[in-house]
């Protein structure tokens, strides 16, 4: 790099001063957002807007939501999915999307995003083990997305599947599960606002092991409703089958409200564990719906939820 | 048998007390991976399970002792307390970590999860058939109770037993782990049962 000629120029007179300034304080912003990304709500790459679902309290690190994850497809430990996940391949994507639906087919994940306009869903997160995250998401709505595709009156229910690879995901090869991952909802469900498509988190497109490229959240329902890496939707006349129904019908059920007057048959569920709140942190009261009554719980009325657990 | 021999005379030259230190390395660990942060982003969890899993180890290891010298000829019977009263020593701080990090002191849920829960209340048992055994762990109590201190620990075979089935029964689907745990407490006990003559 360095000529004698120009032993004395410097810098700042190689670059125009207007230029240079500009690229420090280029340089400063990108340091302030790696910085505060542990705790500041996206201010980042992907454009979102905010929503007025999101919730107030503060979301978890990124650390803490790339760290901690039941991905099954990738290892039983909870730091499986960090370690494992690397290797998912997420580009070319697409969703097959048929059953009782006017516009069946395969959709690339990119003409899927072209019509949605993204937002910041800061929502609650309670998985069904009774530990509690809050994760500002960027997605959109799940009925953008069915509504482009056509529901027919017949349909009652959506059937999500994730990719099955096992060449790619290590928990696929050993046994225990029916792969591949399935959920499902009920069609007024999968319509209401709250439950979104997401595709990024702390404004980044979606960490692999957080269920990229594409995922399901339903924040009022316990985590493993929220399916990850979906590669099927299939409209329905009935109930689908799922992964964890299937597995233990007497302790997860197809609804799997988060509810803290229903108790897992080995748990309690009137009480979370905040994750990142430290080693003497309390546990916390679990709120019905997850804090999200006001929007769902008309939903389920007249419906015995000790039942339809 | 030829490995064995010089191995014993090792053996007989180690401390117990070294036993007791050697011991104390999986709480250290904890406590190095807490000071560190490296003990991951549910700290309450990892420490509850990794006590849980030392006590087990300690269990284990204190019941495969005699097979040890019946089959090898390998004589650990010298540290066979050490290693029992380790193991309960884990159960304690595991039952600790329990109630005061996990639980954080909520009694009335603690309690009604303990009759409710099967896997809790195998744990539980588990400790309970324990406490005698190790109270009664010193010289004077086998002296005192005579040939009734071993009727009393007896109880080691059922109470691990069970503390194997309660680490089973908190997974959510047992993992290949949970299987060999099982099989090897499984042939552990199959070699204690007494042969017919």
């Amino acid at each position: 790099m360095k000529r004698s000629g120009i032993r004395n120029l410097l810098w700042s007179q190689v670059t125009p001063k207007e230029m240079f300034l500009n690229r420090r304080s280029v340089i400063a912003g990108a340091a302030a957002l790696g910085a505060g990304f542990a705790g500041a709500p996206a201010l980042a790459k992907i454009a979102a807007k905010q929503s007025a679902f999101s919730t107030s309290a503060k979301p978890n690190s990124l650390e803490d939501i790339t760290n901690y994850n039941n991905f099954y497809e990738f290892g039983w430990d909870k730091s499986d999915p960090r370690k494992h996940a690397g290797k998912l391949s997420v580009d070319p994507w697409s969703i097959e999307i048929g059953g009782m639906v006017d516009r069946p087919g395969s959709y690339p994940l990119d003409d899927i995003l072209k019509p949605v306009t993204l937002e910041e869903r800061i929502y609650r997160f309670r998985c069904v083990e009774a530990w509690a995250m809050v994760i500002p998401w960027i997605g959109f709505e799940l009925r953008a997305l069915l509504d482009r595709v056509g529901v027919q009156p017949s349909a009652k229910y959506v059937a999500f599947e994730t990719l099955y690879r096992p060449e790619e995901m290590p928990g696929q090869r050993a046994g225990g599960i029916d792969w591949p991952y399935r959920e499902g909802l009920r069609l007024d469900e999968a319509m209401n606002p709250l439950t979104i498509l997401a595709t990024g988190l702390y404004g980044e497109e979606m960490p692999k092991q957080n269920g990229a490229p594409i995922r399901l959240v339903v924040p009022w329902k316990y985590g493993f409703k929220s399916i990850k890496s979906i590669v099927k939707i299939t409209l329905t006349d009935k109930e689908p089958a799922t992964t964890w129904k299937s597995l233990q019908p007497r302790e997860y059920g197809f609804y799997a409200n988060v509810n803290p007057e229903v108790d897992h048959p080995r748990w309690s569920q009137a009480t979370e564990r905040k994750i990142g709140a430290g080693l003497f942190a309390p546990r916390e009261p679990t709120l019905k719906f997850n804090g999200y009554e006001e929007q769902v719980a008309a939903l389920y009325s007249g419906m015995d939820l000790a039942k339809n657990y | 048998m030829q490995l064995v021999a010089p191995l014993n005379g090792t053996l007989r030259r180690l401390p117990v007390g070294a036993v007791y230190l050697a011991g104390l390395l999986p709480l250290a660990w904890i406590v190095w991976l807490v000071i560190g942060g490296d003990i991951g982003v549910d700290p309450v969890k990892e420490i509850e399970h990794r006590l849980g899993k030392d006590a087990l180890w300690f269990l284990v290891g204190g019941l495969a002792i005699t097979p040890a010298r019946r089959i090898w000829g390998l004589n650990l019977i010298r540290y066979r307390r050490a290693i029992g009263l380790l193991a309960f020593f884990y159960l304690v701080l595991h039952l600790m970590a329990w109630v005061v990090l996990d639980m954080t002191l909520l009694w009335q849920q603690a309690a009604n999860d303990l009759i409710k829960r099967p896997y809790l209340l195998l744990g539980i048992s588990a400790f309970l058939m324990l406490l005698p055994l190790a109270l009664t762990s010193n010289n004077w109590s086998v002296r005192r109770l005579g040939r009734n201190w071993r009727r009393v620990h007896w109880l080691v075979y059922p109470a691990v037993f069970l503390g194997v089935v309660h680490y089973l029964l908190q997974m959510k689907v047992v993992s290949a782990e949970g299987w060999t745990w099982l099989a090897v407490i499984v042939v552990l006990l199959a070699l204690r049962i007494p042969k017919k003559r």
